[in-house]
């Protein structure tokens, strides 16, 4: 009896779907790669970040922000590794301020997707009946509208309105008010592949046996929802982040350039919509730096959605998984 | 079968006013009135609310209730909802056209870049697609997937900069910007071609080798049936369920342009009519756009779940 309980085997605790996960990313190469690159780039956020805040609490100009009139437009040099701008500001600092931007769009834009679709889907899916027709109908509208030109006219309106708006100065002081309005943009459209996923899941974790148990036990249905089924459905907001996020930065990219976008931070939209003007210069470098920059990123980030999909969920594990 | 037609058809009403409530909400409600940005900054009072007067900035937004039974639908929102059902869109007011006008000049230029770009990439990522699968787990595939993951993490400005620069600019190969000649549409449709086919590839080749591990191939490979014949008669046929959603989809976006090259190649399309109209603040244009647009979505969306009964005898409807 004792041997038994004493089983190494019967006493270790059973293994997540965290752990299984992570040993099955460690086995794919290429997923591992990914994350690397992934790490740099958060570490390069984190370090803009700093920057960024340093000088802004500091009341001070930050370093990328200050231009040198007589070093302007320059080729690379080995203190300049990929050259200056119109302004005589690094290029490089220009990038690593632009991949702020971009995680920074990534993190607002969740802000609302997340929230909006997880709890929209839940609700749709968990009570059905009239809740849920409304939530369905709700959706199907966002989704009707061609979703470039609810974007673009989400951020556009909602830009004005925050620079007409006084009570929002407080907030553009620290957030730029392009990039507030991208990001509120892309989230009320960006909410409804997350709610169909969410209410699917739920339609279905609704009927399954430990929801009757908890029921029967006389759990409320906030909590069924929220304590019981929404760790078994979590995973998929990580999944639906991972790759939607790419999406989010070449969006951004394109705003920026149509001049809906970000105004006075260097995001890699703008480099871009700047780099152009000076490719008929002979001017390359620039713009093959913010290409590159974003790239890898968003390279990265699909690969590794991909295998991080593979991973948490085997059911959606298509005959893809099996090569890429 | 002709009352579900019926009733998904019905189901295009409740959705496209919804749509007109959200277009509604964005651009009179969040975006505030209006005049002031038509007027310019050295705009009167006067003005202003003469131009708010014009076109009606100053009704309700709803339902009117000043003198209350005559007058009820005298607001926005009633009102452009029955302007756009008598496919009256109203005058734009950066040029001064009727808009029904401005749509159907720009349908055609529209049409010109979206048709061929739309067979071309369709060809190109199911052919692809064939192939990947077909050499499925071999370096062609590894090679082709990786490539289309690639194609797809760079801007598809980079694209249009670097068509521009080089073809266009440099070699001198095509015209830079414009609409004059069918030359002027190759540029546009390459670029979105090399932009696009990436996604479509990898879609398609998911679809198909989701088909290659079922039953029935495996039970056709056991009969002996040749790879090429699983491949084109058992696999195809039954991956062209999500292959015709995917493309029936689509097509509505034919007419509404594609709304970056257009703007880059400066072809009048519909696509680049649209992008002016946002930033003039021109409305009108913009409801008749976005309605048609969402109108146009939804009658196709039905219209695939209708193909679907026609194309997969399984599926049937209660």
């Amino acid at each position: 009896m004792s041997t038994l309980v004493h089983d190494p085997v019967v006493t270790a605790p059973p293994e997540g779907l965290w752990t299984l996960a992570w040993r099955q990313l460690r086995r794919n190469r290429l997923a591992m790669i990914c994350l690397t690159i992934l790490c740099v780039y958060t570490a390069t956020w984190l370090y803009a970040e700093g920057v960024y805040w340093n000088a802004k609490l500091r009341g001070i100009t930050p370093g990328y922000k200050v231009s040198h009139y007589e070093i302007r437009n320059q080729s690379p040099t080995s203190s300049h590794p990929i050259g200056t701008n119109f302004a005589g500001r690094d290029n490089l600092a220009q990038l690593i301020q632009g991949t702020r931007i971009a995680f920074e769009i990534g993190l607002l834009t969740s802000i609302i997707v997340i929230p909006l679709g997880f709890v929209l889907g839940a609700l749709a899916g968990y009570f059905g009946g009239k809740l849920d027709s409304v939530i369905v109908y709700l959706f199907s509208v966002v989704a009707s509208v061609p979703d470039i030109l609810l974007i673009m006219s989400i951020t556009y309106v909602t830009r004005t309105a925050v620079e007409r708006n006084a009570a929002m100065q407080s907030v553009t002081r620290y957030i730029d008010a392009g990039l507030l309005a991208i990001c509120v943009g892309m989230g009320f459209t960006g909410w409804v592949g997350l709610c169909r996923i969410i209410r699917g899941e739920y339609l279905k974790h609704r009927e399954r046996q430990y929801v009757l148990a908890a029921r029967a036990l006389g759990v409320g249905h906030g909590a069924i929802m929220f304590r019981h089924i929404m760790p078994n459905v979590a995973h998929l907001i990580i999944i639906n982040f991972s790759l939607r996020f790419p999406g989010l930065i070449l969006t951004e990219v394109v705003l920026s350039y149509l001049g809906i976008g970000i105004a006075s931070e260097p995001s890699w939209g703008t480099i871009i919509n700047d780099a152009k003007q000076r490719l008929w210069l002979g001017n390359w470098w620039e713009l093959a730096g913010a290409t590159i920059a974003m790239f890898f990123l968003v390279l990265a980030l699909n690969l590794f959605g991909d295998a991080l999909r593979d991973a948490l969920d085997p059911k959606l594990r298509t005959a893809e998984a099996k090569t890429a | 079968m002709a009352a579900y037609i019926i009733r998904r058809l019905l189901s295009i009403i409740p959705i496209t006013v919804g749509v007109m409530l959200i277009t509604i909400f964005v651009f009179r409600v969040v975006g505030g009135n209006q005049a002031y940005r038509i007027a310019g900054k050295n705009a009167t009072p006067a003005r202003i609310a003469q131009i708010s007067h014009d076109r009606g900035y100053d009704k309700p937004l709803f339902l009117n209730f000043h003198d209350f039974p005559q007058h009820l639908f005298d607001a926005q929102f009633p009102q452009l909802c029955g302007n756009l059902l008598r496919f009256d869109f109203g005058k734009s007011i950066a040029t001064k056209q009727r808009v029904s006008t401005m749509l159907r000049e720009g349908a055609l230029p529209s049409l010109c870049v979206t048709t061929p770009l739309f067979f071309i990439e369709l060809f190109l990522g199911v052919g692809l697609a064939l192939l990947a699968a077909y050499y499925r787990n071999t370096w062609i595939d590894r090679g082709l997937v990786l490539l289309s993951v690639m194609g797809m993490s760079v801007s598809s400005l980079v694209y249009i900069m670097l068509a521009q620069y080089w073809l266009a600019s440099e070699w001198r190969l095509f015209p830079v910007w414009g609409f004059e000649s069918p030359r002027y549409i190759v540029l546009p449709v390459l670029v979105g071609v090399i932009a696009g086919v990436g996604g479509e590839l990898r879609f398609y080749r998911t679809v198909m080798l989701d088909e290659m591990y079922q039953e029935y191939v495996r039970t056709a490979r056991a009969k002996g049936v040749s790879s090429q014949a699983i491949l084109f008669n058992h696999v195809l046929r039954n991956a062209l369920i999500p292959i015709l959603t995917n493309v029936i989809v689509a097509i509505p976006f034919l007419y509404t342009g594609a709304l970056l090259l257009e703007n880059f190649f400066g072809i009048p399309g519909l696509g680049r009519l649209t992008v002016m109209a946002l930033f003039n603040f021109d409305d009108d244009v913009v409801f008749a756009t976005t309605f048609i647009g969402s109108i146009l979505f939804v009658l196709f969306n039905a219209l695939t779940d209708i193909a679907y009964t026609w194309a997969d005898p399984r599926i049937r409807i209660k």
